[in-house]
């Protein structure tokens, strides 16, 4: 939910974005925008072969229903034949939905694995852990940096921040662009899942199981996710903020977060 | 097929039918007509308190904010995830199954076959008095502490640990002792149908000649029996891991949260064909009386709803693409889910082949069949691209599956209970309904219930996740529109009340067929309504012209 562009749209502009992602905003009809190549995948694969596929698909059955109730009614047609049997007819509408299914699995394969596969190489991960309710995030590649993310509770607290509220953490997490990210997922309580819809990520934290997926974000700036799936009373109140920065951003980050987790622990030892 | 036993039926009307005043006539029931009506009062019943739980989360949703479960009257967040999870369950559990399978089924699965009743008619009494005291235990789960407040709020799932520590308090043990009961109570009334289908078939109906609906009955109820012991498992580890200090699904002693949801999707997949399969079979029945031309393809008919129920058992983990499951695994369960388009698009087409050079009448069970092919078709290709993994990352717990399965269902699923109702509401209660009325019912219905669902898929693609009781600013505009079409499908609803009443009031007496030549069915043979006990002696089943419907 990236607010970067989040101009209004006006009606005209909508019904054109049905093919083409947009971001979350108030008319939207389709994806927002994609950020990483898996979900360019899938709004490619979504917007120009499923859609165009179920849309004729939809107006050729809606077709067929208007003709019939045009030429078949009672009045047009006073004699009903009594055929009910039609060989040829019967193999086109099996084997034609087979020929579209076996279409649309040529796309659907690939992408699954590439979405499933964590590539070989990959520069960071990332953990992510759900709790009731609240995200909190290790980098298990730098010690001692965790980040606990809560959603910020009140409107004005939201606006203070610059954030849109219900979407808003106090802590967000840090990525640099352009890294491929292992990101792993567990739970602590209940079941929780984390997604970034632009990131095309959406993987379940489970106690006492490891998930990964991957991304690797092309753009910078901030995204907003929500925990998908149902976890107790503030289900809703547990969003996934994400900052994707520079290389260079990243670092200080890491480095001022290493240094405050000292601090703390210096602190705890005095 | 058609017989000529008329005059012998007429004969049995005689006057051994308890007056409806009587408590013991319904008490004691084992009339499978007088069985049938009490299955559709109660699915009325059921379907006006999961209609008003529906209007709550509409009312909640119209806005951001949380303006009704703001810890008020109607209590806090936890309390909209009761009413969500009620909803849904009552919908299922209460309203689908027992208007389409209990309600119709038991009214007209023994006369479209000619038999006299059920094959075990005071197990079919047991079977219906076992659901109020199912959705009385539902219920009572709402005002019992759940451990975050009162009501088990964990969506109709009942997913661990949410379902286990997560609701330490008995009201979770009050639904799954409530969801066991509905459970007998529908494997009892699946024994009695595969009994009756079975064996008490007129003489010379052959089961390639059973109506289409009686077909649609028989598979159902082997879906039902194959599903639910694997769901009353699942059920019972529940129950034993709250309280007996089991592990199944416990991590921290050795159990899996996955394995229950393996478990419950075993089950709950065919469910889902469990609640639409019979209202393929009264489509069927409808678009050839109306169009007055023989269903269209009778055997490949049958044999796509066998296929529909039998994939519909290997194809339960689409519901879990985001667990964490291995991805060749993923891979076989798109495969398999797609597949099911196949025999579905046979069933949309034959219908419509049905209807292609018929003469057509548009009274209102057509209109609710047509409807219902349309809307059905939307859900259905909504499914396919769901079916597609790699796609489904991106909708998965969204309301773009909420947009999906309430097509299906809350479109598909009801649009065929009124359907059937209209087309067999003269036969049960003898009188003539007003059709303006009726037909003014599907109208309102029609656009209600598609502005309510239909810009549900836009905010599923922008990333609405399922279940929240407050939503992100920029959700506000669908939200809006979709509260208004509840607005408007309550309209609807009041309309059909009224036609009730009024059709109850004025008390048209309808005659043995209502409908015409394209009726020809063994239902039609009988008065209207049907004699307290018909078919003492079998029906003579003649061959015409026109080949089996």
């Amino acid at each position: 939910m990236n607010f970067s562009k989040a101009d209004k749209f006006i009606c005209f502009g909508a019904l054109a974005s049905i093919l083409g992602a947009t971001n979350a905003m108030a008319q939207g009809l389709g994806f927002q925008e994609p950020v990483t190549p898996v979900m360019h995948d899938i709004v490619d694969f979504h917007d120009n072969i499923l859609m165009p596929i179920i849309v004729v698909i939809s107006l050729f059955v809606l077709g067929l229903l208007v003709w019939i109730i045009v030429r078949y009614n009672a009045k047009s047609n006073p004699n009903p034949s009594k055929f009910t049997h039609n060989t040829t007819i019967e193999i086109i509408w099996t084997v034609v939905p087979v020929l579209i299914l076996l279409g649309i699995s040529i796309k659907s394969f690939p992408l699954l694995y590439k979405e499933d596969v964590v590539p070989s190489k990959y520069d960071l991960t990332i953990k992510a852990i759900g709790h009731q309710w609240y995200w909190e995030y290790e980098y298990p590649d730098y010690e001692g940096v965790s980040v606990t993310a809560n959603m910020l509770e009140t409107r004005e607290e939201a606006q203070k921040a610059g954030k849109p509220f219900r979407l808003g953490t106090d802590n967000a997490i840090l990525v640099p662009v352009g890294k491929v990210v292992r990101f792993q997922t567990t739970a602590a309580d209940v079941i929780h899942s984390w997604t970034i819809p632009e990131f095309g990520v959406k993987i379940d934290a489970v106690p006492g199981k490891l998930n990964q997926e991957w991304f690797q974000v092309e753009k910078t700036g901030t995204y907003y996710g929500q925990c998908s799936e149902v976890c107790g009373i503030k289900h809703y109140g547990m969003p996934i903020e994400v900052k994707v920065v520079s290389q260079a951003e990243f670092d200080a980050w890491i480095a001022s977060q290493k240094s405050a987790s000292t601090d703390t622990i210096k602190f705890a030892a005095k | 097929m058609a017989h000529d036993t008329h005059t012998d039926i007429n004969a049995f009307d005689v006057s051994d039918r308890p007056s409806i005043f009587n408590p013991w006539r319904w008490l004691n029931s084992t009339n499978h007509k007088d069985i049938g009506t009490m299955y559709l009062i109660f699915a009325i019943i059921a379907g006006l308190i999961g209609g008003g739980m529906s209007g709550l989360m509409r009312w909640e949703l119209m806005e951001p904010g949380i303006q009704v479960f703001n810890g008020g009257l109607w209590g806090n967040e936890h309390n909209y995830l009761v009413v969500m999870t009620l909803h849904g369950l009552i919908m299922i559990f209460f309203m689908v199954m027992p208007a389409l399978i209990g309600g119709f089924g038991n009214w007209f699965v023994p006369i479209l076959i000619g038999a006299p009743d059920m094959a075990f008619p005071r197990m079919n009494n047991i079977s219906f008095w076992l659901m109020p005291a199912s959705l009385g235990l539902a219920v009572l789960s709402t005002f019992v502490d759940g451990g975050p407040g009162n009501g088990f709020g964990g969506g109709w799932v009942l997913y661990p640990p949410l379902s286990t520590s997560g609701h330490a308090g008995p009201s979770m043990d009050l639904l799954i002792l409530s969801l066991h009961i509905a459970g007998i109570s529908s494997i009892l009334g699946s024994i009695n149908f595969i009994t009756t289908i079975l064996n008490m078939r007129a003489p010379g109906m052959t089961m390639f000649k059973m109506p289409l609906f009686v077909w649609s009955v028989f598979v159902t109820v082997w879906l039902l029996v194959l599903s639910l012991p694997v769901l009353a498992g699942a059920l019972t580890m529940l129950l034993t891991d709250r309280n007996f200090g089991t592990g199944f699904f416990d991590p921290a002693q050795g159990g899996d949260p996955i394995m229950f949801q393996h478990l419950f999707w075993f089950f709950g997949h065919p469910e889902v064909y469990i609640l639409i399969l019979p209202g393929f079979g009264i489509i069927s029945h409808i678009v050839s009386t109306f169009s007055r031309k023989p269903v269209f393809g009778y055997t490949p008919m049958v044999l796509a709803m066998v296929a529909i129920g039998f994939v519909g058992f290997i194809v339960w983990a689409h519901h879990m693409y985001t667990v964490g499951m291995n991805v060749n695994l993923k891979a076989y369960f798109v495969a398999a889910t797609m597949i099911i388009a196949v025999p579905t698009g046979i069933k949309i087409f034959s219908w419509i082949a049905t209807m292609w050079g018929g003469s057509i009448r548009f009274t209102v069970p057509m209109m609710w069949a047509i409807g219902f092919i349309f809307v059905f078709t939307v859900g259905g290709v909504t499914g396919v691209v769901l079916a597609n993994a790699g796609v489904d990352t991106a909708m998965h717990d969204t309301y773009y599956v909420v947009a999906h399965f309430h097509y299906t269902m809350s479109l598909g699923a009801v649009f065929t209970i009124f359907a059937g109702f209209y087309y067999w509401l003269p036969k049960m209660s003898g009188y003539k309904y007003n059709g303006f009325l009726g037909g003014l019912h599907f109208f309102i219905t029609f656009v209600g219930v598609n502005l309510i669902f239909f810009p549900q898929h836009f905010l599923g693609l922008q990333g609405m996740p399922r279940r929240y009781v407050d939503y992100a600013d920029q959700f506000e505009y669908w939200h809006k529109i979709s509260t208004y079409g509840y607005m408007v499908t309550v309209v609807g609803v009041i309309v059909f009340l009224v036609m009730l009443a009024e059709c109850f009031l004025v008390k048209r007496k309808a005659g043995a067929n209502p409908w015409g030549d394209g009726a020809d069915t063994l239902e039609w043979t009988l008065s209207s309504p049907p004699p307290f006990h018909q078919f003492s002696e079998p029906p003579v089943l003649v061959e015409d012209e026109k080949d089996h419907h």
